[in-house]
């Protein structure tokens, strides 16, 4: 494990720097102080070879590549949650403590290293490549244009940074069961923007049993990513957006473009068609005839939604008056007046979410 | 003492996790067996991440006119005629559909204009011939067949209730020992690194996909996991390791700083324009051009800087030599006390091109100095030298099924680890093919295997107590040698005395040298418990270590010629005598055993792929005389018609 240590190899003299590193196990443990030789041009994860090799033989850390392309060397560097082969000591001042702790979110097995098999739990439950059945290999045809978005996540090296920094489930072990994490969300987005993927509810999935709902947009994820994968803005924030168009209605669509960040749309729990229904329950519709119908027919949560347009004025150009004129006091239902509630339970086009087929 | 030993019944155990286990594994439960994958680090972390340049496959997306013949005759080309012919065959045809397959798990190319996967240029091959995903291609790689995996497993939750029913990786967990019973493999024993427990696997079928060799050497591209295992556990369960002398070193490996010691410098950043300098300054990769290349490189500075923008009227820039010629001649400006300080000579861009230029046009050597230590390729000189990549020396194996040779049944290997495909020099791209072409034909094998087997071979207690006892060992030691320590020096011995330059009086001694070292692994003592303890852990690779690097350097001293990964000073020419010669080694009780063996004959069809000219520089008079036997009859068959 420990490589050349010791020696700079290159008679460049280093600096006796001082770290504190977590040393322990499940039972506890404490920051143990060490004061160690640092030379030019190293990494943190050189001065914990170095430790190894020197002081503290059996000092747990994981490691493979070291060039910032496995992803195992995940630690928090002064409260930071980073790569030890991609902290360069530069960046400390000589003066300063540098403080090693291991992944916060996941639990301890011995000094650095966690057990991070919850991330490997929730890759078992995200549904795998649904390849075309009409296609041999050897005939995909994709557009580059079109692979790319998948791919920008494709270059995630598991790190698992993001799911440790994501503030639902750290310190939240009781989200965790929901929650599959920023990780898996761009593995349901990579899927979904798969150009010959055929499962076609990557999105609803994500919602229903993913716990994209938990997601609050603070962009952590993406914050701490040494792949710098736009995991909020190219990932969540997509498959946020047209769950919601897909699940609900078109003035839904059109709140959540315009209430978009920060605000509570769809991030809470899937239940939130009651809140956002509410805020926009006025009549009216996209007066797409195909859409109306399918919206008297009663609930059809997958139907594709059109585009939502504007309304239709009066000779005046103005939007007509429907509360003076309407048959009724109070809104409207939104899901139109000839549908009562309870909905017959064998028309509806849903399934539970638990309920494995 | 009485210790706690987890058993598990499998069908296949596969020992690696990387491309050639997860494809061997894939492999074997879809032929229905129960298969264990064996993982040293967590899963999906492999080695074969850090492969950037591509998987070569004669698909002809590109340029049509490629096809298996063309890449055999490349790859034959590029191991000087050293490989195994009929699986650099195997290689050739079976690659393409090996790739395709990979995207029918989901694995997402770079692609051509007319939506086909995208091939690049590589050294060595004759057309653009490497699938690639940017500079990413093995982390591509690992990650469609790590998701096969689990899409295998979901399959397997829906029908047994069980993602792990027939397919279940074990992450972190280190075999120490194969058992056997009689000839045959009846299982593997191990240890949990993340709690120290031991772990047996009684299996009538073991495929070996453990990768390389690197970390017995000072300056390697190679990850802590590149221990040889695989190797030493073939080698004491009766197999045979063939072609042990050759190292690939990637001639330009980051020498400091140390934060990036090893990271290889792609070799486009020479043919971008970059030169290499000595301390004094000299672009001194004029001196060493050698006779048969001379025609085709440029004489002075003048001439070379020309060919970056007119390549057709001038010769190439000796920068631009083969990977061994360059590799060597830093290591001779080294020797001769022209090198930097940390022991390397400087591969200069920044006064070459301009900063914006280089940015552009290496985007990501540009990031990674960058970002991993903070050296600004644009402004300052990079300080490069001969850094261990790969080893084309393994496991000596039947080239159709992958079966290992020797006495043992039920050993199978594939990828870094089993030896003859590459010869003496891999081409570039080729390793990752390499992984799916026989990992699939390993797991498929081994498959078989288990299925045509009668009784079950029996695990003996008595082994289990001696694997445990020799794992427990450098515990129970007190005050004896740091495995740190020792591994500095193994890395010593064999980076000074069997690096990329060898000579005989330095081969011996690194043998007294790796005795002496043997004689103090067996004192290793590490402290602290066996809960996920990095000491333990490399004290216990450290026999693996020793006994492979012995296996190189009396190999080495054995090969008297200069032939792709191994150079000898002392004997600088390639000999035909020596290409009909593969060198094997053996473990007799705890000795190596080196013997020679012929290599098997080219057939007919394949040998007449090449032309007689070509083939005068690497056969002797008596297979030329065959070969003009052959092509006379062929020209004889055309007359007649």
């Amino acid at each position: 494990m420990g490589k050349e240590n010791g020696t700079g190899g290159t008679g460049k003299a280093g600096t006796t720097r001082n770290f504190k590193v977590w040393r322990g196990d499940e039972s506890g443990g404490e920051l143990t102080d060490y004061q160690i030789q640092v030379h030019e041009g190293e990494v943190v994860l050189d001065v914990i070879h170095r430790l190894q090799a020197t002081e503290a033989p059996d000092l747990a850390c994981r490691w493979n590549c070291k060039a910032g392309k496995c992803g195992s060397c995940s630690m928090e560097i002064n409260g930071m949650p980073r790569l030890g082969c991609m902290t360069r000591m530069s960046t400390f001042e000589d003066t300063e403590t540098v403080t090693i702790t291991p992944l916060r979110t996941f639990p301890i097995i011995r000094d650095l290293v966690t057990d991070v098999s919850f991330n490997y739990e929730k890759a078992r439950e995200t549904p795998a490549f649904a390849p075309p059945e009409d296609l041999a290999p050897g005939e995909y045809r994709m557009q580059q244009v079109d692979v790319e978005r998948s791919q920008e996540f494709r270059k995630c090296i598991e790190c698992f940074l993001c799911q440790n920094t994501c503030h639902v489930v750290r310190d939240h072990e009781e989200n965790k069961e929901a929650f599959a994490g920023p990780r898996y969300f761009i593995r349901a987005a990579e899927l979904d923007m798969h150009p010959l993927d055929t499962k076609t509810d990557r999105k609803e999935y994500a919602q229903a049993s993913q716990g994209l709902g938990f997601c609050n947009i603070t962009k952590c994820c993406t914050e701490v990513c040494p792949e710098h994968i736009k995991i909020t803005d190219n990932a969540i924030i997509p498959m946020k957006e047209r769950v919601v168009d897909r699940r609900y209605d078109p003035l839904v669509w059109l709140g959540s473009k315009i209430f978009r960040r920060g605000q509570s749309e769809g991030d809470q729990t899937p239940r939130d068609p009651d809140q956002l229904g509410e805020a926009h329950s006025v009549a009216g519709g996209s007066h797409d005839p195909e859409s109306e119908g399918d919206a008297e027919r009663g609930v059809h949560w997958n139907r594709q939604v059109p585009h939502p347009t504007a309304p239709s004025t009066d000779a005046r150009g103005r939007l007509p008056i429907s509360e003076f004129t309407f048959d009724r006091a109070a809104a409207p239902s939104p899901f139109g007046d000839d549908v009562t509630f309870p909905l017959p339970a064998d028309g509806l086009n849903y399934s539970h979410p638990e309920q494995k087929d | 003492m009485t210790t706690r030993i987890e058993r598990h019944h499998y069908d296949v155990v596969v020992i690696g996790a990387g491309g050639a286990g997860l494809r061997a594994a894939i492999e074997a439960r879809l032929a229905g067996k129960r298969t264990a994958i064996i993982s040293k680090s967590l899963f999906g972390k492999a080695h074969t991440v850090m492969a950037e340049g591509g998987a070569a496959a004669a698909m002809g997306n590109v340029n049509s006119r490629d096809n298996w013949q063309v890449h055999f005759r490349d790859t034959m080309r590029g191991g000087k005629f050293l490989n195994n012919f009929r699986m650099a065959e195997l290689h050739a045809k079976e690659s393409p559909q090996r790739i395709w397959e990979l995207e029918t798990y989901g694995a997402l190319f770079d692609r051509t204009k007319d939506g086909k996967i995208s091939q690049r240029n590589f050294g060595g091959h004759e057309y653009p011939r490497l699938a690639h995903v940017g500079d990413r291609t093995g982390l591509e790689l690992i990650r469609t067949l790590q998701q096969k995996i689990v899409s295998l497993q979901q399959e397997d939750k829906k029908t047994h209730g069980d993602y792990e029913a027939r397919i279940k990786v074990f992450a972190e967990t280190t075999i120490t020992e194969l058992l056997l019973d009689g000839d045959r493999i009846a299982g593997a024993f191990g240890y949990y690194r993340e709690s120290g427990e031991f772990v047996l696997f009684e299996a009538p079928a073991v495929v070996l996909a453990t990768g390389g060799v690197g970390r017995s050497y000072k300056v390697t591209s190679n990850s802590w996991e590149y221990t040889g295992d695989g190797h030493a556990l073939a080698l004491r369960a009766g197999a045979t390791l063939i072609n042990m002398e050759f190292l690939q070193f990637h001639p330009t490996g980051m020498v400091w700083p140390v934060s990036v010691k090893g990271i290889l410098v792609t070799e486009s950043v020479r043919g971008d324009g970059g030169v290499l300098k000595n301390s004094e300054g000299k672009r001194f990769m004029f001196d060493y051009v050698p006779d048969v290349f001379r025609k085709q490189y440029a004489e002075t500075e003048e001439e070379a800087d020309r060919w970056y923008s007119d390549p057709d009227n001038n010769r190439r820039p000796p920068e631009l030599l083969p990977r061994d010629e360059v590799a060597r001649a830093i290591n001779s400006e080294v020797k001769a006390g022209r090198g930097t300080p940390a022991g390397g000579v400087y591969l200069d861009i920044a006064s070459r091109l301009p900063a914006e230029e280089v940015r552009r046009r290496l985007p990501s050597m540009y990031h990674q100095f960058k970002e991993l230590a903070d050296v600004d390729i644009t402004a300052e000189p990079m300080e490069v030298g001969p850094t261990c990549h790969y080893v084309m020396g393994g496991v000596e194996v039947d080239p159709d099924s992958g079966a290992a040779a020797g006495h043992v049944q039920g050993l199978f290997a594939a990828g870094e680890v089993s030896g003859g495909m590459h010869g003496s020099n891999r081409l570039g791209g080729n390793s990752l093919s390499d992984l799916l072409v026989f990992g699939k034909r390993a797991g498929e094998h081994a498959s078989a295997y288990a299925e045509g087997l009668g009784g079950r071979p029996k695990v003996s207690a008595p082994d289990v107590e001696a694997a445990v006892d020799r794992a427990l060992a450098p515990l129970e030691r007190e005050g004896g040698e740091n495995p740190y320590t020792l591994q500095q020096d193994l890395q010593a011995v064999m980076g000074d005395l069997v690096g990329i330059i060898r000579r005989k009086g330095e081969l011996e001694e690194s043998l007294v040298k790796l005795a002496e070292l043997r004689d103090r692994v067996t004192r290793v003592a590490v402290a602290g418990g066996r809960r996920y303890n990095p000491g333990w852990h490399l004290a216990l690779d450290l026999r693996n270590m020793l006994v492979v690097s012995e296996c190189t350097a009396r190999a080495a001293l054995e090969r008297e010629e200069s032939r792709g990964g191994h150079t000898r000073e002392d004997f600088p020419t390639m000999a035909p005598t020596w290409r009909t010669v593969n060198l094997v080694c053996s473990l007799d009780g705890d000795k190596v055993r080196l013997e020679h063996k012929p290599l098997p004959r080219i057939r007919a069809e394949l040998i007449q792929l090449f032309e007689r000219t070509e083939l005068s520089k690497y056969l002797t008079d008596e297979e030329l005389a065959d070969f003009d036997a052959l092509t006379g009859d062929a020209h004889a068959e055309e007359a007649a018609k």
